[in-house]
């Protein structure tokens, strides 16, 4: 037994915790989607299961499970099955990266499942462009018209939506001058958030996230009055959950890019030097529990974004949907690194930064 | 060639065209919606009591002194989806007639009211309930048990057949 090395049990909890946190997640976002559309639609929303209807989610889970599979007959059977696994645990890898915090033991940053990786945007970036594949194998496999046309509107939409996507992190990756999502939150330290700096960088970024997790306005993989129900039209019991959960599980991610990359992460101005000098400093439990908890409480508001903006506004149509991305979003990136570089220059010929 | 140029994009204005202002007019209007009261009934706690203007299931009216029905079997005539069977019977009562079985498939029933328009005399009218649920088919077969309504019950649709007949 002693023959298990401590870094593989902590490894090992690590992503115990992120994946049934994140499937718990998933399940109350959903939750709290209907309850808030329900708001504002002046209804009440789910309130039968459990108090005030908490325990819905699970219900529905439980519902997926024990429900038929249904596997078309003319289907492509295999590619049927891999697409929606492909979106869930692609949705999940992203986690590896993101930090939760930073608190360290054994000179080792805990809170997050892979800390030091000082690439991390770009792998966030690549997992969220292979979970193109899960929809796209999910339209095409499924030998429906609609979800192939639902396929083909996620490829096109998403490769449209990255470039801007990465465009505008850009700017804020310029400025903090690293990839290392630890070293950016670092950089933003003392309320030198990149939201200030960067407000046109953060717009640009804040659109194209609701264009690449598919949420409304830009739903259009799964646009149910054009498409049935897009990508998804064959796919019935649990397979279909995995792409319902992996829509949220990526609503989150982008939250938590946002909060990382453009609002600070965990820190907030002047909060750890007064920490500090009441004893929690690196060192002390409560630290890393309280650099969790605001960032958490910044994500929030990102998430109640992406539900504001899904219930409000209708959907794009698809061409202008491309106009919007590609001769509008992608330009405004372009000039936003160029902004962004000037100042930088002109900041460091003056010898400011 | 007399083409007129009305499309949308030029009759809107700089700040439409920028559509954030509009989106940011649009997210206001959702967000004060959320502190309003919603409107929705908790229906199986809650129930709706309908006005009597409701035409809900029809029923038998049944006096102190018995049923008003004289078995003419109009409301069985003139039912279009033919829900309703009547069978006529002789008692030594004032009146004469009397229905020894009186059945309404719910099934077929469209909650049309002609039956109670028809009726001389009052006997079968629509009553407030709504709540219709069968788990068998024979179930939804009401006879004389379930359609004989004491009159105390049905003053509001009794007073309204009054009023706007």
């Amino acid at each position: 037994m002693d023959a298990i090395p401590v870094g593989a049990l902590i490894i090992g909890a690590k992503l115990f915790i992120i994946v049934n946190g994140l499937l718990v997640i998933a399940a109350y976002l959903v939750y709290f989607e209907r309850k808030i559309s329900a708001w504002m639609q002046n209804r009440v929303g789910p309130n039968r299961v459990g108090p005030l209807g908490l325990f819905q989610s699970f219900a529905d889970v439980f519902k997926l499970w024990t429900k038929e599979d249904i596997v078309p007959a003319m289907v492509d059977k295999r590619y049927h099955l891999v697409a929606p696994l492909i979106s869930m645990t692609v949705a999940m890898a992203a986690y590896a990266v993101i930090p939760f915090g930073e608190y360290y033991v054994n000179g080792a940053n805990i809170m997050a499942v892979a800390p030091g990786i000082n690439i991390g945007i770009l792998y966030i970036l690549a997992m969220s462009s292979i979970g193109v594949y899960g929809i796209t194998l999910a339209g095409w496999s499924s030998n429906n018209k609609y979800s192939l046309l639902g396929g083909l509107r996620s490829a096109a939409q998403m490769i449209s939506y990255e470039l801007s996507m990465g465009l505008a992190l850009i700017g804020a990756l310029m400025i903090s001058g690293s990839l290392d999502l630890v070293e950016i939150v670092k950089s933003q330290s003392g309320g030198k958030w990149n939201a200030f700096f960067q407000p046109l960088g953060f717009l640009i970024f804040l659109v194209a996230s609701f264009a690449e997790t598919n949420r409304a306005p830009f739903d259009l993989p799964e646009a149910e009055p054009e498409l049935v129900g897009g990508y998804h039209t064959e796919y019935s019991g649990m397979k279909f959950g995995l792409f319902y959960l992996a829509e949220y599980v990526n609503m989150f991610t982008a939250s938590c890019l946002m909060a990382l990359i453009y609002l600070g992460g965990w820190d907030i101005p002047f909060l750890y030097e007064q920490l500090a000098t009441i004893g929690i400093g690196q060192g002390n439990p409560l630290l890393g529990l309280i650099q969790f908890s605001v960032f958490f409480a910044k994500v929030v508001p990102m998430l109640f974004l992406f539900y504001w903006v899904r219930w409000s506004l209708p959907r794009f149509r698809y061409d202008q949907l491309m106009n919007l991305g590609w001769k509008i979003m992608l330009p405004l990136a372009l000039a936003n690194i160029l902004l962004t570089g000037t100042g930088i220059m002109l900041l460091k010929h003056f010898g400011i930064m | 060639m007399n083409i007129q140029h009305n499309i949308e994009s030029e009759r809107m204005s700089f700040w439409e065209k920028i559509y954030l202002p509009e989106i940011g007019r649009g997210l206001a209007l959702t967000f004060k919606q959320m502190f309003k009261p919603s409107f929705t009934r908790q229906y199986p706690e809650e129930k709706w009591i309908p006005t009597g203007s409701y035409r809900g299931r029809p029923v038998l009216v049944l006096e102190e002194e018995g049923e008003r029905c004289v078995a003419c079997g109009l409301c069985s005539r003139v039912c279009p989806a033919l829900a309703i069977e009547v069978r006529a019977g002789e008692t030594d009562k004032v009146k004469e007639r009397y229905p020894e079985k009186f059945e309404i498939n719910m099934l077929r029933c469209i909650y049309c009211g002609f039956c109670e328009e028809v009726c001389p005399e009052e006997a079968i009218i629509m009553s407030k309930d709504y709540e219709l649920v069968f788990t068998d088919p024979q179930d939804a077969i009401l006879g004389k048990d379930k359609l004989l309504i004491p009159i105390a019950q049905l003053q509001d649709r009794l007073e309204y057949l009054r009023q706007y007949r």
